[in-house]
């Protein structure tokens, strides 16, 4: 079953074009990830997902675990289990990361019917996904994303991720501006959260995450379309060849 | 003009009435003090928006309206309906209806030896020498026509005492209740508060209304810091909507104290609430926080005059608005560094959220430095709520009102936090919590579907 299925996807940004009708489909447990230059597409479609609302769809539709998810406000799509890992995560001064994330765990347990957590009960399992994040308790103290560390941000949007525990990941640039240590935990973060009935959509400039987190199948993104879908070697292709090469055998095809 | 010289000519008769009746009448000093404070009104009437200290601030509703003074109280409100307004964790609570002490009501509790808390009408009738050193000592009626107007009309209110090196566990309370006329009524709660050398005590001022009507309540606080001492002073007006409260906190600071001013504003009509500390003591620290929430038609006022008179004081001020609807905020600091205050650190910060295209705010820092071996500093921003911390909490499932309310809250806590941990804090937190629910539930033009809410 698929979880995401996207047809025909045109979206535009202050009046321009920048996706021309992406097709992409992703089933539970796989991993997919999308690649491309600068300028791409591949953030507005990850925002996209999420349903920035500022962003808009002109044609085109986005079915999420069979669901029209271009009907869902952001909250509406979290709550159904769809997660961006944000390329750059927000600051939010005088809100704490722990008071943050119990308050996004009972926004999505309350849309379930489930019961909230109080913090008795949500600490214990926070503390154990950030041991594996190789995150200091002090985080749960500080204002979400405040002066932290480019790889603080990063480690902090995977441990959200771990706390929310998502059909769908995407993660936009996760990997960008992070030394291979950093890398390497949330890479590490990433794969212990693999499982048959999760999905992940890996948004990546570079070719080094992939080593990491070894994807199922590779899209590349030029210039608001999919021109060349593939398995993990295509990663290593554009590694090599670049992006025109691809770019440019597509737009002859 | 006509209505503004009939209606000093209404306040010139009730002022005739109450010096006859009131108490303390009979001691030449305090007589003395009312009629220079009467006399300096009636010179120079209510401010006008030409006056710079007013120039954001139309006092139309006040200067133009037939107040009579609420002196001998209506029926009081019910005590079940005062209890619930106790600060819990507090040492004492003094209820005053309309400016005048209501024994009845209050809550005295077992206060340590050292603390006097009593009402100021009675302090002036059986012990006047403990108040004549301090009161009407500090408050300016030249610079301030309300001063004066109160200084003119005070008869009741709080008088605290707390000796050398008393330190009072739990704050004081003092909860001033405009009561329901069929008339517009005017009080004027006159508070003198004197905290010895090395003492410590926590002061809460707070202002409800029993119900609706037009009500003024003019108020002014003298707080006596010696050296060495360490108060935290709470202002809280949440007073109804048609509410007029004007007050002014004169702290006249000694040397080595420690003093804090937490004003918090979420009620009246038009509000205007002056700070004036002065530090007069060398090496005083004096943190001045506020936080002012209005909506629909609110006019909240924050005048500030931190007067630096001697060297290596620090002051700091910090006010954070937010304003909805129609509501008009207005910040104005104004530091005065003397000659000989050298090494002088003064800041001053005021941030402002703006949840409306009809929300206003003025914001004016105002330095005068005559020494030349200080640093001050200030600084303002207005703002709107930040689209993508908006994004960023809902694509985490939060709702967008709950995301509006918790980015609020996080603006508001900036002020909760630099409050010491405890009762008052608390208190001021359930409040400030309760009250930004409401701002934030209500429809502005940035959150058109703000009001609707969560649709499952």
């Amino acid at each position: 079953m698929s979880v995401l299925e996207i047809k025909n996807l045109h979206v535009r940004v202050d009046g321009n074009e920048i996706l021309k009708g992406v097709n992409l489909r992703l089933d539970a447990g796989q991993v997919h990830s999308i690649m491309g230059p600068n300028g791409s597409g591949k953030s507005t479609l990850a925002q996209v997902l999420a349903r920035r609302e500022s962003y808009d769809v002109t044609q085109g539709e986005v079915l999420f675990d069979g669901k029209d998810l271009l009907a869902m406000k952001p909250e509406d799509a979290a709550c159904e289990g769809l997660f961006l890992a944000f390329q750059y995560p927000v600051e939010i001064p005088g809100v704490s990361n722990a008071y943050f994330l119990r308050s996004a765990v009972n926004a999505v347990r309350k849309y379930r019917g489930q019961d909230e957590m109080d913090a008795m009960d949500f600490l214990p399992k926070l503390r154990e996904k950030m041991k594996l994040l190789e995150m200091d308790e002090k985080f749960l103290n500080r204002s979400v994303n405040e002066a932290f560390s480019g790889g603080e941000k990063k480690r902090n949007e995977i441990l959200q991720m771990a706390v929310l525990e998502p059909k769908l990941a995407i993660l936009d640039e996760t990997d960008s501006g992070l030394d291979i240590d950093a890398l390497k935990v949330v890479a590490n973060g990433v794969n212990a959260m693999r499982s048959p009935d999760r999905a992940f959509l890996v948004v990546t400039h570079y070719q080094r995450l992939l080593n990491y987190i070894v994807p199922d199948r590779v899209h590349v993104l030029v210039n608001g379309r999919i021109v060349r879908s593939g398995g993990p070697e295509l990663a290593l292709q554009l590694e090599e060849s670049g992006y025109a090469s691809v770019g440019s055998a597509a737009g002859a095809a | 003009m006509a209505s503004a010289i009939q209606s000093l000519e209404s306040y010139a008769e009730g002022f005739a009435g109450f010096e006859k009746e009131a108490a303390g009448r009979e001691l030449p000093w305090l007589r003395s003090l009312r009629q220079s404070g009467f006399a300096r009104f009636s010179e120079v009437g209510f401010p006008t928006l030409h006056d710079e200290d007013w120039r954001f601030t139309n006092l139309a509703p006040i200067a133009q309206t037939q107040f009579r003074l609420a002196r001998n109280g209506h029926a009081l409100p019910p005590a079940t309906r005062i209890a619930p307004l106790f600060l819990p964790g507090a040492a004492c609570m003094l209820v005053f209806v309309d400016g005048r002490f209501a024994r009845g009501l209050s809550s005295l509790g077992a206060l340590p030896r050292g603390v006097t808390v009593a009402s100021l009408a009675s302090e002036l009738t059986k012990n006047p020498a403990a108040v004549e050193p301090h009161l009407g000592r500090y408050l300016n009626i030249q610079r301030d026509p309300f001063c004066a107007l109160n200084t003119a009309f005070m008869e009741d209110g709080a008088f605290i005492h707390i000796a050398k090196d008393v330190a009072v566990e739990g704050p004081i309370q003092l909860l001033f209740i405009s009561a329901a006329h069929d008339f517009p009524a005017v009080s004027y709660p006159r508070n003198l508060i004197v905290v010895e050398e090395s003492a410590q005590a926590t002061i809460v001022e707070e202002y409800v209304s029993s119900s609706g009507g037009k009500a003024f309540c003019n108020t002014a606080t003298e707080l006596v810091a010696g050296d060495n001492s360490v108060v935290s002073h709470y202002m809280i007006e949440r007073e109804d909507a048609e509410a007029l409260n004007v007050s002014t906190l004169r702290i006249q600071q000694g040397r080595s104290a420690d003093i804090a001013s937490h004003s918090v504003l979420i009620g009246g009509a038009l509000v205007r609430n002056n700070v004036h500390p002065a530090l007069t003591g060398e090496g005083g620290e004096c943190l001045i926080n506020g936080l002012f929430v209005g909506g629909d038609r609110q006019h909240l006022d924050n005048y500030m005059l931190v007067e630096h008179a001697s060297p290596h004081c620090g002051s700091r001020q910090f006010y954070n608005g937010i304003l909805a609807g129609h509501a008009h905020g207005v910040f104005h600091g104004r530091i005065i560094v003397h000659k000989d205050a050298q090494k002088t650190d003064a800041k001053q910060t005021n941030r402002n959220l703006l949840l409306s295209d009809t929300a206003q705010i003025d914001t004016k820092p105002q330095l005068e430095i005559y020494a030349d071996d200080v640093k001050c500093t200030h600084g303002a921003t207005i703002g709107q709520i930040e689209e993508n911390a908006l994004f960023y909490l809902r694509s985490r499932g939060i709702d967008e009102v709950s995301a509006r309310q918790l980015l609020l809250m996080a603006f508001a806590n900036e002020c909760l936090d630099r409050m010491k941990e405890g009762p008052a804090r608390a208190h001021v937190e359930s409040l400030i919590h309760e009250y930004v629910a409401g701002v934030t539930g209500s429809p502005s033009s940035h959150a058109p579907e703000a009001a609707v809410g969560e649709v499952k």
